[in-house]
């Protein structure tokens, strides 16, 4: 146990000892980790919130189901039971045509002569607004509920909720890509940066290995070397995204008011608690490699 | 100690570096190695540490048989010999006393046990004094005998010397092959490969030739080359 503890002393010791020899070397390999976990982390944030204002939207999409003319309260009644029977339908309210009219008047100004310009008669139909629970339905129940009786026809946000979809998907897909990339060229400086250290201390390894040390004795400390790179770069890169996009979104939502982006600090944690182990990770691999390729002990 | 049988080394360029080599040392011999340039020196050292593997024969050293070992046993192998080369190879940004030390930490000595050893293998080779010194404070030979306290400190039971005196003028060397003849007094098997005519032939120690991979020659208070 002693022994196992002074082993991991001089392990630190030995690391810390290369990473201050290596000093540019080693500001490299972290700054491009750094680098390539903020694009990351920016990619990641940029799923989120496009997720988020897609359920956002989602669940604003409503549906109105306008009606015929001249049906009386039974069947008014008949139709709303059966709306509220779709599947995804999670509220249900009745605008009757004067309702509807005075909201077109409202929006038309209060100066507006709407009702006398339009001769006195009302030519808005009676309707249901329908709010859905589950925004991925919004096709199937508009469609069922236009082949309701007394229903002469839909309308919905179509073709706005299949596009948020496909643009979520793609935004997901391309950041994949980029995450890939990135994490490669991390890996490779990382293994790099590592195999020029190891070069360096040429003379100590084989010297080491002379005088009997282990192969594992050997290897950890350009291991522990490699995770540091890795953690430093993901500690720059937390930073400088955590600032930059609360200050981003902070602004954002002074300008685009209703433009929906994610504040809560729980995600940003989780995802910042991802980019220091992608970090570590990252350094774990890219020494990994150098080690095992270029340290035949 | 070691035991060669009927080993050869081929490297995959075509050289044969070894051919058929069949050798014994005993614990607590005194042996040179001798042979030009190429003969198979360092081949042989080489395979005696284990940093490579024969192409054919069988190797024993200390009673187990190199061929079969485990990877992971090597380190173990390798804390029974201690290693000295011609340019001394110790670390430039470290003192005398780290350098000797590090060989410690690397087998796991904790500082007490390192803090008491480093100091009496320092005495040994007369260095105490120099002990916070950096290398390139030293003269050649106080070089080398710092090499040869690390090769010491961790108590090995065979000492391997490649070219020890090859960088050293003539007084320096008898020094350096004096510390070798009294760590050999005190019980560890020395193996020393030299050029240096002039101290085998004095010495009359056990001589093994080599020439062109082969052994050539093998023979108690030998000397450096017989007139032909």
């Amino acid at each position: 146990m002693l022994m196992q503890l002074r082993m991991a002393l001089y392990v630190f010791q030995e690391a810390f000892r290369s990473l201050r020899r290596n000093g540019w070397l080693n500001f490299a390999a972290a700054g491009t980790t750094a680098v390539s976990l903020f694009v990351l982390g920016i990619a990641v944030l940029l799923v989120v919130n496009t997720n988020y204002i897609s359920k956002t939207v989602e669940s604003n999409v409503e549906i109105m189901a306008y009606l015929d003319r001249g049906l009386d309260q039974n069947d008014l009644k008949a139709i709303r039971t059966q709306i509220e029977a779709t599947p995804g339908v999670k509220e249900v309210r009745f605008i009757s045509k004067e309702e509807a009219l005075a909201t077109l008047a409202k929006r038309f100004g209060k100066e507006s002569k709407l009702k006398e310009s339009l001769g006195g008669t009302n030519p808005l139909p009676d309707a249901f607004r329908i709010r859905m629970s589950e925004p991925r339905q919004v096709a199937s129940a508009a469609a069922s509920i236009n082949r309701l009786p007394g229903v002469e026809k839909v309308r919905y946000g179509q073709g706005v909720v299949e596009k948020m979809f496909k643009l979520t998907a793609w935004i997901r897909l391309i950041s994949m890509v980029v995450m890939g990339l990135l994490g490669v060229c991390s890996v490779f400086l990382i293994a790099t940066t590592i195999r020029l250290t190891m070069f360096a201390r040429r003379r100590e390894i084989s010297i080491m290995k002379w005088v009997g040390a282990t192969d594992w004795f050997v290897r950890w400390p350009f291991l522990l070397e490699g995770m540091i790179l890795g953690a430093a770069g993901a500690l720059v890169a937390v930073a400088v995204l955590g600032f930059s996009y609360s200050a981003l979104t902070g602004k954002l939502q002074e300008v685009l008011a209703f433009l929906p982006v994610v504040r809560d600090y729980r995600v940003l944690i989780h995802l910042f608690e991802g980019l220091f182990t992608a970090g570590i990770g990252l350094g774990l691999v890219g020494s990994f490699i150098s080690v095992h390729r270029y340290l035949r002990v | 100690m070691i035991q060669f049988f009927n080993v050869s080394k081929f490297y995959p360029n075509g050289v044969k570096a070894l051919v058929g080599a069949t050798l014994h040392i005993e614990k607590g011999e005194f042996v040179f190695l001798v042979g030009p340039s190429g003969a198979g020196k360092s081949t042989l050292i080489k395979l005696i540490f284990r940093e490579e593997l024969p192409t054919k024969g069988q190797i024993y050293v200390g009673g187990r048989s190199i061929i079969r070992m485990k990877r992971r046993d090597v380190p173990h192998l390798r804390r029974q010999i201690g290693m000295v080369f011609q340019d001394f190879r110790l670390l430039p940004d470290r003192t005398v006393f780290e350098n000797v030390a590090f060989a410690m930490q690397v087998v796991g000595a904790g500082p007490q046990e390192i803090k008491r050893r480093v100091p009496e293998v320092l005495e040994l080779v007369g260095l105490k004094e120099r002990a916070q010194m950096y290398p390139r404070q030293l003269s050649g030979g106080e070089q080398q005998r710092v090499a040869i306290a690390r090769a010491l400190v961790n108590k090995p039971t065979l000492l391997i010397a490649d070219e020890p005196t090859g960088n050293l003028d003539m007084d320096t060397s008898w020094e350096i092959i004096n510390y070798f003849q009294e760590i050999n007094r005190r019980g560890t098997t020395v193996l020393i490969a030299t050029h240096a005519r002039e101290i085998v032939d004095t010495l009359r120690q056990r001589v093994i030739a080599l020439d062109r991979g082969r052994v050539v020659r093998d023979e108690h208070q030998g000397v450096y080359a017989h007139a032909t």
